[in-house]
């Protein structure tokens, strides 16, 4: 037992030793820690002799502490024998434990295998039931039985899970740059659609158009060029000036008179719906209600010397400006004015001499003729507003040399051309027919002194011609027309025979101002003077079959297009007189003064409304309304005194001068 | 060149007449080109009455294709616009009616 107690000893030492190593000493620390020896107090003390000595010891199978001297009473020998101890009893069991192994060739495997065995028969008899079953049913068994299969431990079989890192999820995307999007909204309509189609149709018509061209010029030339209509450079000049475009114009034109028609309301109301009440109370009695006046700032100084309605357009008017005074001749000036638009003219176009006369083409509504005072006669179309005439008449072709007093619009001639008489106080009427780039002259005749005595040769020699101030042409006997001149006479002429006159009319003592057929019957025509007086003759008599004193110059008198007896007369102390002479033969119905300290110089009836327009010597056109009174029809009433419908106004009109040429007739040889 | 000096002075006219207000020339987006109304007011009639031409030629045109809106007025108790529609461009006239009567 010592050296297992000098082991102990020396163990218990070497704790102690380390113990005693300072801990906190830096620089022992790093040092081999050195071995002491203490011995405890109680350890015995022995000697080196004794320490050294060698005690054997033998180490047996038997269990010290078993009894060997045990005796037992034996029944059989009934005797006490000594009973040793057995071979089992030296076994002393320090640890013992249960395991769960079975040995390979134990009865207990085999009775183990036996029974495992015989649950796998049943097991694999109930597996097969079920897939039967299974089978039947169309179904398949799942998997995994066959782990039941393999060798797994029965009994202590322990299943055992590892939890293996789960691998961190990780979503990866790419985006890619969307492709762009661009919203889009219109609302689309009917007409848009429509506008589209006709767009893309005149598109296709140009194309058509200009591919037909190029064909036609490969056909031809062999080079024909496929050109772009290209205008294009002038088309962006105008679109950067669209306020100055001719559409602006257009709508500009269209406000003026509007803003016009808003500011003159009454005036408009007044011209269309307002009659003079008072006239079913004064039979015989009518008035005029002065409408618009027209005039510009540029024409103030100069005095109207014709006017005229456009045929086409009743509410369009042309209004010559020129002067009467020989001393004071200026440049001349054209207006054409409008209802719509009564404060500016439409058309304004300057000439060099003063305007004399003018007149509208019946058929050409923009052709307008003209008269001017220093000879030359010139057309007009006032759709062109390049201010200059269309033809004109110069001293090459013959132009007259004195003051056209008239113009008037011919009727085509054979070659479809366009042709007007002309009268001037040189003595000669003229025809000038527009051809194609300059005017022809024709002269038709020249005006004759007719001689109060007939037998001075010398009056004859000396005196030329006569000077012409008026003429017109019967609407009837196309050939058949009327001269007024300077000398009073009126002379019957035809076109037919240029040399002599058919008749001579002698009534007039001064200048005869103007002369018109009656418009209803073809036999009458009216003339007036500068010697005060108004004058209707019958064609067929050298008489006047009435006249008319108005007690001043008569500067214009013109018959009414609606009604054969009714005229208008203008004189020369601003006073506008009307006539029917189927109410009142001696008489004026009307005699009113419509401007102050001014001439009348001319005077014309509207042809759709009952309305005058008069001009003045001082630039100036009034336009005047006719009251009911100065407007009646005469139609023939029945016995019960209604209106006999059906009848041709015409033919009404024109019976009613056969009356007043029947009254007359039975008058004249008295007179 | 006549055209120019005849739209000017045709402008002119329009503004010298009685009861004229102003006369303004706007583009269809509303913006004035030309205005003789004071700033606040161009702004407001160009502002307004394009949207009202345009609907009206809207009407229009929906009621028949092939028609158009060729003027526009608008009467109220103290004034009347008048509206000439162009492709491009408007032209107002604002007027009040009753001051040439008044005279």
């Amino acid at each position: 037992m010592a050296p297992s107690r000098k082991k102990e000893g020396k163990v218990k030492a070497t704790r102690q030793v380390r113990h005693e190593v300072p801990v906190d000493d830096e620089f022992e620390m790093y040092q081999e820690a050195v071995k002491r020896i203490v011995r405890p107090d109680n350890q015995l003390q022995l000697t080196d002799t004794e320490l050294k000595e060698e005690i054997t010891r033998v180490l047996t199978g038997d269990n010290p502490n078993i009894p060997k001297n045990i005796s037992k009473y034996n029944f059989k020998d009934k005797c006490y024998k000594p009973d040793p101890p057995g071979q089992s009893e030296h076994m002393a069991i320090q640890f013992s434990m249960n395991g769960c192994s079975l040995h390979h060739d134990s009865e207990e495997f085999k009775a183990q295998e036996q029974y495992q065995a015989k649950k796998a028969e049943e097991e694999a008899d109930a597996r097969k039931a079920m897939e039967a079953e299974s089978a039947e049913a169309g179904e398949e068994l799942a998997d995994g039985d066959g782990a039941e299969e393999s060798g797994k431990n029965q009994f202590n079989y322990s299943e055992r899970a590892a939890q293996t890192f789960n691998n961190p999820l990780r979503e990866r995307g790419v985006s890619t740059e969307p492709p762009p999007i661009v919203p889009f909204g219109a609302t689309i309509t009917q007409w848009e659609i429509y506008d589209f189609y006709m767009a893309d149709y005149a598109a296709t018509i140009m194309k058509n158009r200009l591919h037909e061209q190029a064909d036609k010029g490969k056909k031809s030339g062999g080079y024909g060029s496929y050109e772009e209509p290209a205008p294009a450079a002038a088309a962006v000049g105008k679109e950067e000036d669209t306020v100055h475009s001719a559409k602006m114009e257009n709508a500009l034109k269209i406000l003026e008179r509007l803003v016009n028609q808003n500011a003159e309301d009454e005036i408009f109301n007044d011209f269309k719906y307002w009659e003079d009440a008072s006239d079913q109370f004064r039979e015989g009695e009518g008035s005029l209600l002065p409408l618009w006046r027209f005039s510009t700032d540029r024409t103030k100084r100069k005095q109207v010397t014709a006017l005229c309605w456009n045929p086409q357009y009743p509410d369009l008017f042309a209004v010559g400006y020129g002067s009467y005074d020989f001393m004071r001749q200026g440049s001349g000036m054209i207006c054409c004015f409008s209802l719509k638009n009564t404060s500016f003219p439409e058309f304004i176009f300057s000439t060099e001499s003063g305007v004399m006369c003018l007149d509208f083409h019946p058929q050409h509504p923009s052709l307008l003729a003209v008269g001017c005072y220093d000879g030359t006669v010139m057309v007009y179309d006032v759709r062109n507003k390049g201010m200059r005439p269309i033809y004109s008449s110069s001293i090459k072709t013959g132009k007259h040399t004195d003051p056209v007093w008239q113009v008037f619009w011919q009727a085509e001639d054979l070659a479809k051309e366009l042709n007007f008489f002309s009268i001037s106080s040189d003595g000669r009427v003229a025809n000038w027919i527009m051809s194609k780039n300059e005017l022809k002259m024709e002269p038709i005749m020249q005006l004759k002194l007719v001689n109060s005595v007939k037998d001075d040769p010398e009056e004859t020699s000396l005196s030329g011609l006569a000077g012409g101030c008026c003429f017109d042409f019967n609407k009837t006997q196309e050939h058949l027309f009327i001269v007024g001149t300077e000398e009073g006479n009126i002379h019957k002429c035809s076109k037919a025979y240029s040399g002599q006159y058919l008749e001579t009319y002698k009534g007039h003592h001064m200048a005869v101002y103007s002369i018109k057929w009656n418009p209803f019957h073809e036999r009458v025509f009216i003339s007036c003077s500068a010697d005060w007086t108004v004058k209707i003759w019958d064609h067929n008599l050298n008489y006047p079959i009435m006249s008319f004193d108005l007690n001043n110059a008569v500067g214009d008198v013109c018959w009414s297009p609606y009604s054969s007896t009714v005229f208008a007369a203008v004189t020369s102390d601003g006073k506008v007189h009307v006539f029917d002479l189927a109410e009142n033969k001696h008489e004026p119905l009307c005699e009113q003064k419509v401007v102050k300290r001014a001439k009348l110089t001319h005077v014309c009836f509207n042809e759709k409304d009952f309305m005058v327009i008069v001009g003045d010597d001082r630039g100036g056109v009034n336009s005047l309304k006719l009251s009911p009174n100065l407007r009646k029809l005469h139609h023939p009433v029945n016995e019960e005194g209604v209106v006999v419908e059906g009848v041709d106004n015409a033919e009404v009109q024109k019976a009613k001068m056969d009356k007043l040429l029947q009254a007359s007739d039975a008058k004249a040889p008295s007179s | 060149m006549s055209s120019i000096t005849e739209v000017e002075e045709t402008l002119a006219r329009i503004q010298s007449h009685k009861g004229v207000k102003g006369v303004l020339i706007c583009t269809k987006s509303g913006s004035a080109v030309r205005s003789s109304l004071p700033p606040a007011e161009t702004e407001t009639y160009a502002a307004l009455i394009t949207q009202l031409a345009l609907k009206a030629a809207s009407v229009a045109r929906t009621l028949d294709p092939t028609d158009d809106l060729t003027f526009l007025r608008i009467r109220s108790r103290k004034h009347e616009v008048m509206v000439a529609p162009d492709k491009e461009y408007l032209l107002v006239v604002v007027q009040n009616p009753d001051e040439g009567e008044e005279v």
